[in-house]
């Protein structure tokens, strides 16, 4: 039998309001194995845990039980001072009375007998607790990061100074993302090329940095330290250890009308392009969609103009496979898809654009070289409208989404302002529900647009933008501080579409094992004391796949981002989770029940001699790899004969917790 | 398939809007159909009561759709209004306790009615029962080179996450059907705005308004026709004599031409 402790938290009001904590120690000490119990405001300060350590060594405990919040918040904490006073960490167990039960009870009437029965099992399983030894595994000293926009790039950069080998995975022909497509930033009206592209050199001429851009994640394996991961390096058809990046071949293909996509189809390129002119790396590739060689197997003019012969049509994909110690995922966002959003006549005129589309437009790289036009004929525009919020805060799952995007007002004000400088004569009417501007020197810079440059903001929505004869767009709105309908006959209307996360996140999520939320946004590890960890160990975030964020706040978690990985790699070895499954080779039939419902491969099969009652016997037994064994239980339920055990969560100690709970 | 229904055709029916209630049995007759038309159907009310203790409204509403579900048969409606209503009210049969108990202590059915009865309008019945190719393959008359708009309006498309008939911002269901009798439909943005509804009985100048816009916008688009499924429309639309009116049709009569059928038999 142990000598068991059992502490119970007040947690200040958050349990103590709703549960009894010193009827629960008075209970406590009742029963089997228990020798101390007691109650403390705040378990988890100084004083808490010098007085778990203290009673360990006073009265001789060989297990403790707290009862207090989630073991996700403070197990680690109390399992250190267990450690410390001379006990086995993994003596002790936490019955969680405040997430699963002070918070969801309103009194002491159902929240204290609650308590107890929780108080009981995690007594009840921890007499049956055995000591266990974490093991160490190695860390593999390179990182990768997957997405080569802001985000990625100032991780890899913070990493790479940091001494540290990093490679860069990024789907496109260039490094640069959304970033790369802005005309100004905000609030400081920087120009978005002139801040960003030395920061794409400098990942370029960086030692420590390998780019592997036009590829893809193709699977990971392995586990926080050694992670295996194959990557596919899509076939550019131009070699990048030859190529000048002259340009030459792109002047000459005579295949012009391929979509644009770095101008969001707003005018179409080459079929061998960089998709902008600063691209990193300047090294073409050939859209074999749009090539005249690949859909004819005539052409062949960027081949016959190539001087260094880097062109190779026969080029084919290449799968190379590499190891890290931690991973980030920097895949950030696009604009939901505006197609559902029939009222704003999106699909039906060229004159509805984007925001995204806008800043192209505005954009002296851009397809009307930064004249502001209409993409119908090309006129200047002289009344605009602005619509808020277009499938931001929307109430419809079936088109919009629920949450703010959190950048719309910024960029809106600041596109306002840029058009109003250099077309001064422009009418901007802007709708908006509410115009939210936290941030340092925001709220000051959308106060400009509508005190010094006169853009005339209008609270309200639109009902229905309707093409005209003479090319004008009727915008029927609602103005609601004057509670008066409001129709505008506009030349171009700008939707603020709502950002989302890129989509290739949930094919990435399953390979990395992340939680998603519900709009497809990672989940952190804690929403607010581990932001930028996800809950896979050794896997990392930066930027708007966590949540809609503009480029100060993505740089900046950037920087936290690198931080984790540098403190990581800085670790030579790394301790490993001892609760991991094990099979009990007399038991084992060798069914492979387990080998198919285990999700991270960690089961294999042996033939293995095996003495049973005296008799020698060769049987085909189950082994785990407790490197990759996560210890997630599955396998232990599905184990037909009951043999696969996890260490810590054995089924003994399950269904002592089961039996306490019922024999109540 | 067994393509037998259950049919409500509704008040306005079998008095102003004679044609869209006979072309309907007469196409459907066509297009090997059964619509039975049930006995002693009521008023389904004209409007769907927004009130939630409103339960007396309702009751035709939920006796038509308990015959349906007796009868073992989908009800198929071809007025939007009465679509709009049976739909909603069905809705709150299945999905709000209150209103169901309530209808069904008064009603007294052998059997409580829970919402089982599948509502269709006819144009979903055309599109998934009959099947648009079907119709393409039986327009012996198509209406070729005509370019017709179809108009909406509200009813048949909003609440849009109950009725689940269409895109209410984008329908194209109608658009689909003028492409199976052989016409060129022409869609035009204000298709599924408001034409005014009752307001005309009160302030003709409102509804006048309202439908000035929608008939000049879809005159702007290329239109030289547009078609109707809902009585209320036709009538405001009908009613309109400013510059850009266009000639308005039902649903039906424009089948029924497409099928050979012959023309004018009903009373406007």
């Amino acid at each position: 039998m142990q000598r068991i402790g059992v502490f119970v938290c007040h947690c200040g009001s958050n349990i103590a309001a709703t549960v009894d904590v010193a009827a629960v120690a008075e209970a406590a000490k009742s029963q089997p194995g228990v020798v101390f119990a007691t109650d403390y405001t705040y378990m988890c300060s100084e004083n808490g845990q010098n007085l778990i350590a203290d009673s360990i060594k006073e009265y001789g405990l060989t297990a403790v039980v707290v009862c207090s919040c989630s073991p996700r918040m403070h197990e680690a904490t109390f399992r250190k001072v267990a450690d410390k006073a001379g006990l086995n960490p993994y003596m002790v167990e936490i019955a969680n009375i405040r997430e699963q039960c002070s918070w969801v009870h309103k009194d002491t009437e159902i929240g204290t007998p609650k308590a107890i029965s929780l108080m009981k099992t995690a007594v009840a399983k921890v007499n049956l607790n055995t000591p266990l030894q974490e093991g160490e595994s190695k860390v593999t000293k390179r990182a990768l990061i997957i997405g080569g926009g802001i985000a990625g790039i100032q991780t890899a950069l913070d990493i790479a100074d940091a001494g540290y080998k990093v490679d860069i995975v990024e789907k496109t022909p260039s490094i640069g993302g959304r970033m790369s497509q802005l005309d100004k930033t905000f609030p400081t009206l920087d120009c978005s090329s002139c801040i960003l592209t030395p920061k794409m050199t400098e990942v370029a001429q960086h030692e420590n940095i390998t780019l592997y851009t036009y590829s893809e994640v193709e699977s990971v394996s392995g586990y926080v330290g050694d992670f295996t991961v194959e990557i596919r390096r899509k076939a550019r058809y131009v070699h990048e250890d030859i190529c000048t990046g002259c340009g030459l071949c792109m002047t000459k293909c005579p295949s012009k009308k391929a979509k644009n996509e770095f101008n969001r189809g707003l005018n179409t390129r080459t079929a061998i392009y960089t998709p902008f002119a600063q691209a990193i790396p300047n090294v073409p590739v050939i859209d074999t969609e749009a090539c005249i060689h690949f859909r004819t197997g005539k052409c062949g003019i960027c081949a016959k103009n190539c001087a260094v012969q880097a062109i190779d049509y026969e080029q084919k994909d290449e799968i190379i496979t590499e190891k890290y110690g931690a991973i980030v995922v920097a895949t950030g966002f696009d604009l939901i898809d505006l197609k559902p959003f029939g009222e704003y006549a999106y699909n039906l005129s060229p004159d509805v654009v984007s925001s995204l589309e806008l800043e192209r437009i505005l954009n002296a790289a851009g397809p009307t070289s930064g004249h502001l036009q209409r993409m119908s004929d090309h006129r200047q525009p002289k009344e605009m409208v602005f619509i808020q919020c277009v499938g931001s805060r929307c109430e419809d799952d079936r088109r919009g989404k629920p949450y703010c995007s959190k950048i719309c007002c910024m960029y809106t004000a600041k596109q306002a302002m840029l058009i109003k400088d250099h077309y001064p004569d422009v009418n901007i009417h802007v709708f908006y529900i509410d115009v939210r501007t936290p941030g340092k020197a925001f709220d000051e810079f959308y106060r400009r647009a509508v005190e010094d440059y006169g853009v005339d903001y209008i609270k309200g929505q639109v009902g229905k933008v309707t093409p005209q004869a003479d090319g004008t767009l009727l915008v029927h709105g609602v103005d609601m501080l004057d509670q008066k309908v409001v129709e505008i006959n506009a030349d171009m209307v700008v939707l603020a579409a709502a950002v989302e996360p890129n989509p290739d996140i949930r094919k990435l999520a399953t390979m990395l094992t992340l939680s998603i939320d519900n709009n497809n946004f990672l989940n952190e590890a804690h929403p607010k004391l581990r932001p930028v960890e996800a809950a896979t160990a050794g896997v990392f975030m930066s930027g708007v796949v966590q949540g809609p964020r503009d480029i100060p706040e993505t740089v900046a978690q950037a920087g936290a981002a690198a931080i984790k990985v540098v403190g990581l790699l800085a670790k030579d070895k790394l301790k490993t989770n001892p609760c991991v499954a094990q099979s009990d080779e007399l038991y084992c039939n060798g069914c492979s029940v387990c080998q198919n419902v285990c999700p991270y491969g960690a089961i294999s099969y042996t033939e293995k001699e095996v003495r049973d009652h005296g008799v020698r016997d060769t049987r085909r037994i189950a082994q785990v790899n407790p490197a990759l064994c996560k210890g997630c239980g599955a396998c232990s339920v599905a184990c037909p004969s009951g043999a696969m055990n996890l260490k810590g969560f054995s089924n003994r100690q399950i269904m002592a917790e089961v039996d306490t709970v019922l024999c109540q | 398939m067994d393509l037998t229904y259950s049919y409500f055709p509704g008040c306005t029916l079998k008095t102003k809007a004679k044609d869209l209630d006979i072309y309907t049995r007469e196409t459907a007759a066509a297009l090997g159909v059964t619509l039975v038309e049930i006995d002693n159907w009521q008023c389904c009310g004209g409007v769907y009561p927004l009130g939630s203790d409103e339960v007396g409204n309702k009751l035709a509403s939920v006796r038509a759709l308990n015959d349906a579900k007796e009868h073992g048969r989908d009800l198929v409606t071809v007025c939007s209004g009465c679509f709009h209503v049976l739909k909603c009210v069905n809705d709150d049969m299945k999905n709000v306790p209150d209103i169901r108990d309530r209808a069904n202590r008064y009603s007294q059915f052998d059997e409580p009615y829970q919402g089982e009865t599948k509502v269709l309008h006819y144009l979903e019945l055309l599109r998934d029962a009959v099947g648009f190719d079907t119709i393409r393959k039986k327009a012996e008359h198509p209406l070729t080179g005509h370019r017709i708009g179809a108009y909406y309006g509200c009813l048949l498309l909003r609440p849009s996450g109950i009725l689940e008939f269409d895109d209410p911002e984008d329908p194209s269901v109608i658009e689909d059907f003028l492409e199976a009798v052989g016409a060129t439909p022409v869609k035009y943005q204000m298709r599924n705005e408001c034409c005014g509804g009752y307001r005309s009985l009160e302030e003709p100048e409102f509804t006048n308004r309202l439908v000035g816009k929608i008939f000049a916008d879809a005159k702007t688009s290329g239109c030289e026709e547009l078609v109707t499924a809902c009585p209320l429309c036709f009538y405001n639309l009908q009613k309109y004599n400013g510059p850009d009116k266009l000639p308005v049709r039902y649903i039906s009569e424009v089948l029924a031409q497409a099928l050979g059928i012959e023309a004018g038999k009903g009373v406007r």
